[in-house]
């Protein structure tokens, strides 16, 4: 129900007044514990993070000194400039390499899995089970079994080294079915009965009524989508060879074997990776965490 | 709007008047090659990435297959024999793996099961700014392990890391090898991915721990439960069916570590942190021995399915007296 999509975040959201033993007394020294334990623990969290994005602006020698420095004194983007201009390490490439992949992938993850959800949710056949289960069951089949097939199937395709590689196998979401799935269930049955009683088609009843009420599922499986694309490495790693095909994440490994003690340029490097992602974070964070949250509840 | 229309309130009677069961006035609900055609693009998907590799695999296994010579021919369960053949040429190497694997799921799943459930509990109270604490612990997992990876390589690094540097500081040894020497090449891999993915497992204990009724808890305290007993009795319970999700996935993704040790310690000191994946990409995809590898990966499945069956009789519903 939509409805329960919004109840989570508005519960987390109403922080309000500490309630119960924390309120007052005694309470107040465990506040105190606990809050200088949850600010600990966060700047282990984020401290790694920040020292990347400081040593990206650092200089050759300051990054690889002693003590470590947490503002860059020159501040430079003296390591921005060099790997951006490197032959051998075209990031501006493999940045517009990986948002490509993300953003078709994400496109193609979506559409099919919308589709085929509406039909497991909404319609009655035979074999309706029989394919769901089926779906549902390769969701705990370990990765590792498709690998060296799949490298075959897509070498047969003709598809290795190119973008199509990292595109569209991992597209074949059965998270996505499952998680649109269990969406598309809870929406009233009146609203498609009425649609139907005006005549539309199944096509137009999925686009009209069922498309426009899921889209905040739909843009939090896209953003999940999206991530793990942007995210993903062992495949790209195999899969692409040419230095001008790779993804940032398999770009970024073959920057550290070629400059395993430049750490100023593999911060950047990391930076440049970590931006778009960060940046998605902090603005659809609801979306994301709603996402991983819904993806532990059982059916 | 076509949804305002579709929602009419005229409309929605009529749908309720004539409900599910009521008989329809000739307004067909799909034809029968409907579902199909919506199902068609994801399972011409779902097939040929999916299911066909699980089959293929399988007859891959069966073969001498090497991607780049002609000739593929079926040897049987040789394959699978020579990884159980101590005198074998994979033998050696395929073990390392496998127990690499395990020391690395061992280490890290009770870790990645208990601290993310002490940060969801933390969480599951109300207090001001938990929303920011909860993104600042998530916000790791967002990254890839490729930037995770290549980040702590260089705060582990022996001489300018700052691992090393702040445990000197705190007049510990500042010269371990993290990422050149067993065990603290171990410590560093588990290490790393706890910081990695603890967020994530958080966020889905949380959402089950909001979804325990809090009548129960209140129930509990009226009859006289302290914290220690509301936890034992009502939020475990609450939190079983997420427990053995939580337990699998995080399993599962152990046993499938890969970039960590790829990037991190490049499989060693010598080949002890080469984990089973990596061991089967570089049999199957640099050696192009893909019908040893196959049969590798197969194996490595089965190890998995064994030790599900194991994780579901432990997390059983017992018999409450």
């Amino acid at each position: 129900m939509s409805a329960d999509v919004a109840a989570r975040p508005a519960r987390a959201g109403a922080s309000g007044k500490a309630r119960g033993p924390e309120a007052g007394g005694r309470g107040g020294a465990r506040v105190v514990v606990r809050y200088v334990l949850l600010v600990l623990l966060g700047l282990l969290f984020v401290s790694p993070l920040i020292f990347m994005i400081v040593t990206s602006f650092k200089t050759r020698g300051e990054a690889g000194g002693i003590p470590p420095s947490w503002i860059p004194d020159p501040f430079t983007t003296q390591a921005y400039e060099s790997i951006l201009s490197a032959p051998g390490t075209p990031v501006l490439r493999w940045f517009a390499n990986s948002l490509v992949a993300a953003l078709a992938n994400a496109a193609i993850v979506v559409t099919t899995a919308a589709l085929a959800a509406y039909a497991l949710a909404r319609m009655e056949f035979r074999g309706r089970g029989l394919v769901f289960g089926m779906i549902i069951a390769t969701l705990f089949v370990p990765p590792v079994i498709l690998i060296i097939p799949n490298y075959l199937i897509v070498g047969e395709l003709g598809w290795l080294n190119t973008l199509a590689a990292v595109i569209v196998p991992t597209a074949a979401s059965a998270f996505g079915v499952f998680f649109l799935r269990q969406f598309f269930v809870s929406i009233p049955d009146e609203l498609e009965e009425a649609a139907r009683l005006d005549g539309a088609t199944p096509v137009q009843i999925f686009l009209r009524v069922v498309m426009p009420l899921s889209r905040p599922a739909l843009a939090t499986l896209a953003l999940l989508a999206i991530l793990t694309n942007w995210n993903d490495f062992l495949w790209p790693v195999y899969v692409l060879f040419s230095p001008e095909l790779q993804t940032l994440p398999a770009g970024l490994s073959t920057l550290q074997s070629a400059n395993a003690v430049r750490y100023d340029l593999l911060m950047a490097g990391a930076v440049i990776a970590s931006v778009p992602v960060l940046l998605l974070f902090v603005f659809l964070q609801r979306f994301i965490i709603e996402g991983v949250s819904r993806s532990g509840l059982k059916g | 709007m076509t949804t305002t229309r579709v929602a009419a309130p005229g409309d929605t009677a009529d749908a309720l008047q004539h409900g599910r069961r009521a008989p329809r006035r000739g307004v067909a609900k799909h034809g029968k090659a409907t579902p199909w055609f919506f199902l068609a693009p994801y399972l011409l998907l779902f097939g040929t990435f999916v299911i066909a590799p699980v089959v293929l695999g399988a007859w891959i296994s069966l073969h001498r297959w090497d991607y780049t010579l002609p000739g593929k021919p079926f040897v049987g369960l040789e394959n699978y024999a020579a990884l159980f053949d101590p005198g074998s040429i994979p033998f050696e190497d395929f073990w390392n793996s496998m127990r690499a694997t395990a020391i690395f799921t061992v280490g890290s799943v009770p870790l990645l099961l208990v601290l993310p459930l002490v940060v969801a509990l933390v969480m599951n109270t109300k207090f001001p700014g938990r929303n920011l604490f909860r993104a600042v612990y998530f916000a790791p997992y967002v990254l890839g392990v490729a930037v995770v990876a290549v980040l702590w390589r260089y705060l582990l690094d022996n001489n300018i890391g700052l691992v090393n540097y702040y445990l000197g500081r705190l007049g510990l040894p500042d010269d371990t090898a993290w990422t050149t020497s067993t065990p603290a090449a171990w410590i560093a891999l588990v290490g790393v991915t706890v910081w990695w993915t603890l967020g994530y497992n958080a966020v889905i204990y949380l959402a089950a721990l909001q979804d325990i009724p809090r009548e129960l808890y209140e129930a509990a305290r009226v009859d006289g439960a302290n914290a220690w007993q509301q936890f034992r009795h009502v939020t475990v319970p609450g939190l079983r069916p997420v427990l053995v999700f939580i337990t699998m996935i995080t399993i599962i993704a152990s046993a499938n570590m890969f970039g960590q040790s790829y990037l991190i310690t490049q499989g060693g000191p010598g080949r002890e942190t080469r984990t089973a994946i990596y061991q089967i990409a570089e049999v199957g995809l640099r050696q192009y021995q893909m019908g040893s590898a196959a049969a590798m990966s197969y194996v490595l499945t089965a190890a998995l399915m064994v030790l599900s069956v194991i994780v579901f009789w432990l997390f059983r519903e017992r018999k409450s007296s």
